[in-house]
């Protein structure tokens, strides 16, 4: 059967010179599509967490009392979302990387503490989170003040009351503005490209390098990848927003 | 570990001496004196803007004030050292907009302060709650969310959801005034079984037929000030204060 499906795409090469599926019939190019998706999964997947997390931190430390914590989140925030993710890649790989401590498991070579992998995690982790911060805090001004003055005067401390009713509602109002988002930063882990980061668009670029007439193919693996990656975002960001419903509440 | 080692419950239970509260450079409540025994309940009533809702917003600190000093059972409400729990544990209140959480349901945002404020065991906590909202009169509608309750079933859960902590003092304030007529009843008679039972209560009310029925004593205030106050009959038939006669004749 296999052996079949490789003749299939070997012939078709031949027949159509542009069209050349190396990676249906060469093992160690089906490999390289195979570890570039997964690779690409893997930081979609961490960063989406990530920068959720920097998302709720964000919005709570910008509902602080400290002045200073408060201009902290905002520069953060004008930092990272006024410049492109293109350039921070460069400049956390290129720049900061030269001030990471190395180490060194045989005696001649340095490695940093902090791979090119790393990096792009960390990266477009505050990227997306910087636009978290926003659309969460979008969410958090929504929960009216009075439903926070019940719990205060319930005897709910400051930080139970952002854990228990203002994070939760206001989640639920941010989840649209969140779904988009996150569809671009899965979209835009194709640019850790930039620091040789081995995920699909950088493994693709490596297959049609070495296989000219693999660079359709190749482009077309890449669409149909990315359009299922983020459907699956997509669709489970929906599935949440019906979960996260209430009975009688909002639309 | 008693912070409030001096009182004793034959000294008044809230005690304020000339509170003095501004927003800004307004001055809402200007030098604000009066005394509740446990058990007592007493009804504030005056015009919009007379700083009623703000007075007893001060008892539990949701605000601050400028000067004069608020106690509850001899504790000062406003010690920076206070601890806000302690306070909260023993004062519960009640708002307008019921202020319920949308996303919990009847049962859980009655079991939620219990839990996460007060560590107590969810079976004994859960156990309580149903109690609870039986004696609000809202059986079977533990699993609603508020979104599905009328006006008056949320206040009713919100008046649980307050009695839940078991405060020594309850604060109403002006709980019927986002009702619809037919649902303020039902709320006015659970009120009136908490005073009923010796629940120390403040009420900030306009349902002047109310008062007179549920109220040891009654304040009149205006322009933050308590201009008159006296027992509801005398209050009701034979005020003194112009301002009061004047209130009077236009509400009733």
């Amino acid at each position: 059967m296999i052996e079949a499906v490789r003749e299939f795409f070997r012939e078709m090469a031949a027949d159509y010179p542009t069209w050349n599926f190396v990676f249906f019939y060469e093992q160690t190019q089906w490999e390289k599509v195979v570890s570039g998706l997964w690779m690409t999964v893997q930081l979609s997947v961490i960063c989406v967490i990530l920068s959720l997390v920097i998302g709720v931190i964000g919005a709570g430390m910008q509902g602080a009392r400290s002045p200073v914590v408060r201009a902290v989140v905002s520069g953060y925030i004008q930092f990272f979302r006024n410049t492109p993710p293109f350039v921070q890649l460069l400049f956390f790989y290129f720049a900061l990387g030269q001030f990471t401590p190395t180490y060194s498991p045989d005696g001649w070579l340095e490695i940093p503490i902090i791979s090119n992998v790393g990096w792009a995690i960390i990266s477009l982790s505050f990227f997306a989170g910087a636009f978290n911060v926003e659309i969460f805090r979008a969410g958090v001004e929504a929960v009216p003040k009075s439903t926070q003055e019940a719990a205060e005067a319930l005897g709910y401390t400051r930080l139970q009351i952002f854990g228990y009713v203002v994070m939760p509602l206001a989640l639920r109002v941010s989840i649209p503005a969140l779904n988009n988002n996150l569809v671009n930063l899965v979209k835009t882990t194709t640019q850790a490209f930039v620091i040789a980061v081995p995920e699909l668009l950088y493994e693709s670029v490596t297959i049609w390098n070495d296989f000219p007439s693999a660079q359709n193919p190749m482009m077309t693996v890449l669409f149909f990848a990315y359009l299922g990656l983020v459907g699956i975002v997509v669709m489970s960001m929906n599935k949440w927003e019906r979960t996260m419903r209430i009975p009688g509440y909002g639309g | 570990m008693s912070n409030t080692p001096t009182w004793t419950p034959d000294q008044p239970i809230i005690s304020l001496k000339d509170v003095r509260k501004s927003f800004g450079d307004l001055e809402v409540l200007k030098g604000v004196s009066l005394d509740v025994m446990k058990g007592e309940v007493i009804c504030i009533i005056g015009p919009s803007g007379s700083g009623k809702s703000t007075l007893i917003r001060c008892v539990n600190a949701l605000n601050d004030i400028q000067a004069g000093s608020i106690t509850v059972e001899g504790q000062e409400v406003h010690d920076p050292d206070l601890d806000k729990l302690e306070l909260r544990k023993k004062v519960g209140m009640v708002f307008q907009q019921y202020n319920l959480f949308p996303h919990k349901t009847a049962l859980e945002n009655v079991m939620m302060a219990p839990l996460k404020v007060l560590k107590q065991g969810k079976a004994d906590v859960e156990e309580r709650a149903m109690k609870l909202l039986a004696k609000v009169r809202l059986q079977g509608k533990e699993n609603s969310y508020p979104g599905e309750l009328s006006g008056g079933q949320q206040q009713r859960v919100a008046i649980a959801r307050s009695l839940a902590m078991n405060p020594d003092v309850m604060l109403f304030d002006e709980v019927t005034a986002a009702l619809d007529p037919e649902t303020v009843k039902e709320v006015l008679l659970t009120i009136k079984e908490l005073a009923a039972e010796g629940m120390t209560c403040i009420l900030v009310t306009h349902e002047m037929g109310f008062a007179r029925e549920v109220a040891d004593h009654i304040y009149f205030t205006d322009r933050g000030v308590i201009v008159e106050h006296g027992p509801p009959d005398t209050f009701f038939d034979a005020a003194q204060d112009p301002r009061t006669k004047e209130f009077l004749s236009q509400i009733l």
